[in-house]
């Protein structure tokens, strides 16, 4: 019942290198090179957004994952039909509601990415399913 | 339901002032629960990759992100301190001291004597046309994408706000080789440490002061906006309207602190402009209202990490004594602690921070 992990696998900092900052490059990128973090390659995953086959870095949150991919609206607003992105990507401004296997509302933001997820734009309000 | 759990104190986010809290509790000898959503301890130092500023005691000369771990390793030997991650503290009922913890559609009862409330802060938003286009950021929000998961938010990002998260976003992105056309500060001049804006403008970033952003444009999402000038009252200068192509707009304009549980709680609140916004009406012991209620970090007034380690620490050795848990130190230890906080408070940036706390505590400002 109770979850322990360890601190964030994600980023680790590099020991001091001093290395030049580098030129900037093209494109909503997976950093490699850091003058201060490394982010160790994680496992590979393979997801649906929208029925599209997307690959992301199991763990990291669902909007990671598709804004590395170059998805960034996330969804539409139920009346005036505007596009969304996130926002705070902390799980605090629920702008980046999403249907996450079949459950909608979900913030993405947050919400770690897992093999075979079937991730899609969400439509109106969102209904619980009912079992 | 799962059965329920009794603890001394809860304390609920694992940021800054969270684990500060924890471990001033943990030494007193108090059993500790302490909670966060997220599945990694450390709030939001787990992005902060500058080193830190201030004393020795607040680890100036450290970076953010290795702090968290400084204190996990403490509190992981102690054996009177759980650490709880993944779950939600999803509400608390003051009547009984029951806290709902929410573990992956499961809930779980904790009836804790003392409630250490260390929910940080939220990102504020800005009104402006178009303010809703995906590409319209949070700074946090970037410093998340990029730091914690090494991914990009885009090419070229405009940065509005000069406080100093604007100013160590901003140069956060240049380590990761994204550009940043413009920063754009409404202020006459430049909010945060000099130290900061001066690594920008070596970079070759252009700091507007005086500016602002009017207009975010794009259909579907953000791919320029319109940056003009303001006067003295905060208007745009009719004609200094401008383009700037752009594909990230990127908002450092301060955070408001997240007090839903201090609402719940039925603790006396009050809106204090210079903390961000509604703030628990508190002690200089970060004791609320609610006398089983203390508060700890941003989520009692918005400063910095350095001043949320110090706040949380007060309130946890208050806390642990309210329940007769005294370390042997606690008194010395909690004067040093509040003369700690006087120096940062006491830089002339800080004047409006000393005023909102006047107004926060019970004893100065009307209530």
């Amino acid at each position: 019942m109770w979850k322990i992990q360890s601190y964030s696998h994600f980023a680790q900092r590099r020991e001091e290198s001093g290395r030049p900052l580098g030129r900037p490059r093209l494109g909503m990128v997976r950093l490699k090179e850091h003058p201060i973090l490394d982010f160790p390659p994680g496992r590979e995953v393979a997801f649906t957004f929208n029925g599209k086959e997307i690959r992301g870095v199991e763990g990291e949150p669902i909007a990671a994952a598709l804004h590395a991919a170059g998805v960034r609206v996330l969804r539409h607003s139920p009346v005036l039909g505007r596009a969304r992105g996130f926002f705070c990507a902390i799980g605090t401004c629920s702008s980046c509601l999403m249907t996450v296997d079949g459950v909608p509302n979900v913030r993405v933001c947050t919400e770690p990415l897992t093999q075979g997820m079937v991730i899609e734009t969400q439509k109106g309000h969102g209904h619980l399913p009912i079992d | 339901m799962t059965q329920l759990k009794e603890v001394d104190i809860a304390v609920i986010g694992a940021g800054p002032a969270g684990l500060s809290a924890a471990l001033a509790c943990g030494k007193s000898g108090a059993t500790t629960l302490l909670i966060d959503f997220m599945d990694a301890p450390g709030g939001q130092l787990i992005k902060q990759t500058h080193k830190f500023f201030g004393s020795e005691r607040q680890f100036a000369g450290t970076r953010g992100i290795q702090i968290p771990s400084i204190f996990i390793n403490q509190l992981s030997q102690m054996p009177n301190v759980q650490l709880v991650l993944g779950v939600n503290a999803s509400g608390y009922y003051a009547d009984s001291g029951v806290l709902t913890l929410e573990d992956g559609g499961k809930f779980i009862k904790v009836k804790a004597k003392r409630v250490i409330i260390a929910t940080g802060a939220g990102e504020k938003a800005l009104a402006f046309e178009n303010n809703d286009l995906p590409g319209v950021y949070g700074a946090g929000a970037v410093q998340t994408l990029m730091n914690v998961y090494g991914v990009t938010p885009g090419n070229r990002v405009l940065m509005v706000g000069s406080g100093n998260i604007g100013l160590i976003v901003s140069y956060q992105l240049i380590q990761a080789h994204v550009q940043v056309v413009s920063l754009v500060e409404a202020a006459g001049r430049i909010g945060g440490y000099l130290v900061h804006a001066a690594k920008l403008r070596r970079a070759g970033v252009p700091i507007l002061t005086s500016h602002t952003i009017v207009r975010a444009i794009g259909e579907e999402t953000v791919r320029g906006a319109v940056v003009a000038q303001v006067d003295q009252s905060w208007q745009a200068v009719p004609g200094s309207e401008r383009e700037v192509a752009c594909d990230v707009i990127c908002l450092a304009v301060g955070l408001t602190p997240l007090v839903d549980m201090m609402w719940q709680a039925g603790c006396e609140m009050k809106y204090v402009p210079a903390l961000g916004g509604h703030v628990p009406v508190r002690d200089e012991n970060m004791r609320a209202s609610n006398p089983a209620v203390y508060v700890a970090g941003d989520a009692g007034g918005v400063e910095e990490a350095s001043s949320a380690m110090i706040s949380g620490e007060i309130a946890g050795i208050s806390a642990a004594v309210s329940l007769g848990f005294r370390a042997q130190d606690a008194d010395a230890r909690l004067a040093l602690l509040k003369s700690d906080l006087a120096a940062i408070r006491s830089a002339p940036a800080g004047e409006k921070i000393r005023a909102g706390i006047m107004s926060a505590t019970a004893c100065g400002g009307e209530r």
